[in-house]
């Protein structure tokens, strides 16, 4: 166990994990490019990634290590799915603004 | 001891009939249709004759009696109640088989000649066969519950045959009429098996009886009830007062169905049904002496309707009620034996006089008015001379069948105290009337000159006429057996035979009074219709309220239908109809729906179509989920005693 992980308190861990997730969830809602928003989804899920890890190491428990793998592999798969759904967008509408991409509805 | 007499084959033969008739008729030839249609029965009446011939010893050998066949698997099985099907010949039985068997069969062949020009001459045999099948269950069934199932059936052939002639009006409602008044009666037929199972947990005939004879003085009250319940099920399958008025329009339908179901056979089958189960009867003295009355009253009041009736079926339907009601009374007098007498010499006769009719209408081209008829024996000599027969048999004119049951029914009547000398008394007059209304017909279809010239009436053929010859024999030789013996024969399945003359001759004069009031109805038949033909006309203009009464069948189908057809019909309308239906059911169905569309057209306001609301929604949905899930540890915070339990702590 370094001395040094010692030094720093498991708020601030925490802490930087829900401003990296606000910040997630403000870019999610507000950016209007598609790649951005997608990167958004990104920057949450790896927020939370950093609290299971913060976690895990309090408490001294690996399922939380355990699980952020999951989340990797999660987030690997949705990024190769995600981007390809967008090159399709674009391909069809040559747009990435998500107000234009609107015709799903009723 | 052991012979197996395949009772089964009775009822499974004209059923395979109905199967091959009903599915292939259409694509058979006519004779082949003929074939089937007449051997099914031809051998059902085979096998019953085989059993008749073990029954009296004449065979290999003698059967235990009665004899009892079961299916090996069980029908019904709940709790204590068991139901098989099982099959009962006993005395009673196998009289019933021969004249179902016997007459079905001979009405069989008079149909080929009948329906041979009819386009449904496949869909006639089947359904004739598919009644035989049914009849014979009934008559076989060895316990209340199989005997309805046979009860409900012969009730389906006989909707079915007629409104064989669907596509008219008013056959088809004929159909109608005669399925939903005895639907009435069936309702009680059936309350009156709930009842047997309540009160004996058991429907086989042998053990009702057995229960009511370990304990003897077990009278009236439940029995009472259970009786009156079957009676309502009998007045509705043998056309007695109230139930009777499906059966004059059920002649709507061909004549050898008349002749075998709405005479012969199948309304027959409540006073079969009450002779089955006299035990019951005989425990409930009350019920007894309502079935003699109803009897009684059935008898008088069709024969009065049939004085004045011109259709020539019509008269035969009204006779068949009455006669009918004469089977009643001597059930109710506990002449059960006599009851039955008359019922096989009604059967030879009836069913006689039936086909002779129908000889006569295929012979003038279909016209059933009488007053269009006379002057035929000329033209028809062989039906002139089997109806005669059968003329003389029902107004019971000595030696021919049914003097012999009609006697013997007013003599148990007579013998019956006041209140029976009163029955005696009605059973009398309606002799008279019967012979009365016999000879009308007589007089009106045969004597005289022809009042329609321009038909050329002509001989049926032969298929038609054999049946004639038998059943005139079998008319003339049918009591002669006389009910001492027959009494005796029947006495195991219909309990003591009838009492003995108390005072000496007391039989020989009430024979004299009965042949006496036959005479009577002769004579005056004689000077209405031969000699004075103007007098009829001249009587209904003195006395036209009772005629008119009389002509319109004393309104009660009219009454019927003011009172309870019309109620029920506005009830079923504007009651069940708006109010149920509409209002209610229909309320509540567009109610549902309509909150579902309304419900429907809000939320789809959701689905924008924008990705950034979605996105909105999803984080305000996020946030709330997160604010439930930490309520309770802020509530700790104030001092809430939280456990966290799923960090596997």
């Amino acid at each position: 166990m370094s001395p040094f992980a010692q030094e720093v308190p498991l708020s601030w861990y925490l802490l930087l994990s829900s401003v990296l997730f606000s910040l997630g969830v403000v870019g999610f809602l507000i950016k209007r490019n598609l790649i951005t928003v997608f990167m958004s989804i990104e920057l949450m899920l790896n927020a939370v990634n950093l609290s299971f890890v913060t976690f895990a190491h309090e408490w001294h428990a690996v399922k939380g290590q355990i699980f952020v793998f999951f989340v990797m592999m999660v987030a690997a798969a949705e990024a190769a799915v995600g981007l390809a759904i967008i090159i399709a967008v674009f391909r069809a509408r040559a747009t990435l603004s998500v107000d234009r991409i609107n015709l799903m509805k009723l | 001891m052991n012979v197996h007499l395949h009772l089964w084959l009775i009822p499974l033969l004209p059923f395979v009939g109905f199967l091959l008739n009903g599915i292939l008729g259409a694509r058979l030839p006519r004779w082949l249709v003929t074939v089937i249609g007449l051997v099914a029965p031809l051998v059902s009446f085979v096998v019953v004759a085989n059993a008749a011939r073990s029954f009296f010893g004449l065979g290999s050998a003698l059967v235990s009696i009665p004899y009892i066949e079961t299916c090996p698997f069980s029908w019904i099985s709940i709790g204590t109640l068991h139901v098989d099907f099982s099959f009962v010949l006993d005395q009673l039985s196998l009289v019933m088989l021969l004249v179902v068997t016997g007459v079905g069969f001979l009405i069989h062949i008079y149909s080929v000649g009948y329906m041979l020009g009819d386009r449904g001459f496949a869909r006639y045999f089947a359904y004739l066969n598919l009644f035989l099948f049914f009849m014979t269950l009934l008559v076989l069934a060895g316990n209340t519950l199989l005997m309805f199932v046979g009860w409900e059936g012969v009730g389906l052939a006989s909707y079915l045959l007629i409104g064989f002639w669907y596509q008219k009006d008013s056959a088809a409602s004929a159909g109608k009429k005669a399925f939903i008044v005895n639907r009435i009666g069936d309702f009680g037929f059936l309350i009156g098996i709930f009842l047997l199972i309540g009160n004996f947990g058991t429907l086989t005939f042998a053990e009702i009886g057995a229960k009511l004879s370990a304990n003897p003085a077990w009278q009236g009250g439940i029995l009472t009830v259970i009786a009156l319940c079957l009676l309502l099920g009998a007045t509705g399958k043998s056309a007695q007062l109230p139930l009777y008025i499906w059966l004059p329009d059920a002649m709507e339908g061909p004549t050898p169905v008349s002749a075998l179901i709405h005479a012969a056979t199948m309304v027959t089958a409540g006073v079969y049904m009450i002779a089955r189960t006299h035990v019951l009867f005989d425990h409930a003295p009350f019920a007894l002496g309502v079935v003699a009355v109803v009897g009684a009253a059935t008898a008088i009041f069709a024969a009065t309707i049939g004085l004045v009736q011109n259709d020539i079926k019509r008269v035969l339907a009204y006779s068949t009620i009455s006669q009918l009601g004469y089977m009643f009374l001597g059930c109710g007098v506990a002449a059960y034996s006599a009851a039955v007498f008359h019922l096989v010499t009604h059967a030879f006769f009836k069913a006689l006089l039936f086909l002779a009719a129908g000889s006569v209408i295929h012979a003038v081209g279909g016209e059933q008015d009488m007053r269009k008829m006379g002057g035929l024996r000329k033209h028809l000599p062989v039906t002139f001379w089997t109806m005669t027969t059968a003329v003389l048999a029902i107004a019971g004119f000595p030696p021919l069948a049914g003097f012999f049951s009609k006697d013997a029914i007013l003599f148990a009547a007579f013998q019956q105290g006041p209140s029976g000398m009163l029955l005696w008394f009605v059973g009398l007059v309606t002799a008279l009337l019967t012979s009365l209304y016999m000879f009308r017909l007589w007089y009106m279809t045969f004597m005289g000159e022809s009042r329609s010239p321009e038909v050329h009436p002509h001989e049926s053929p032969w298929s038609m006429l054999a049946p004639l010859l038998i059943l005139a024999l079998l008319s003339i030789c049918g009591g002669w057996i006389g009910i001492e013996r027959f009494s005796q024969f029947l006495m195991p399945s219909t309990g003591a035979r009838l009492a003995e003359s108390a005072t000496p001759h007391l039989e020989l004069y009430l024979t004299a009074a009965a042949v006496a009031v036959a005479l009577l109805g002769w004579l005056i038949a004689d000077r209405l219709y031969r000699q004075k033909p103007e007098l009829p006309a001249q009587l209904a203009n003195t006395v036209p309220g009772a005629y008119k009464l009389l002509a319109n069948k004393y309104y009660v189908d009219e009454i019927y239908g003011a009172t309870i057809v019309k109620p029920l019909l506005g009830f079923s309308r504007y009651m069940l109809g708006w109010v149920v239906d509409v209002a209610i059911l229909g309320g509540i169905a567009w109610l549902l729906g309509g909150t579902a569309l309304l419900t429907g057209a809000i939320l789809q306001r959701w689905q924008s179509g924008n990705l950034r609301s979605y996105a909105a929604w999803l984080a305000l949905g996020a946030a709330a989920i997160l604010l439930f899930m930490t309520a309770p540890s802020m509530l700790g915070a104030a001092g809430v005693n939280i456990h966290l339990n799923w960090m596997g702590r």
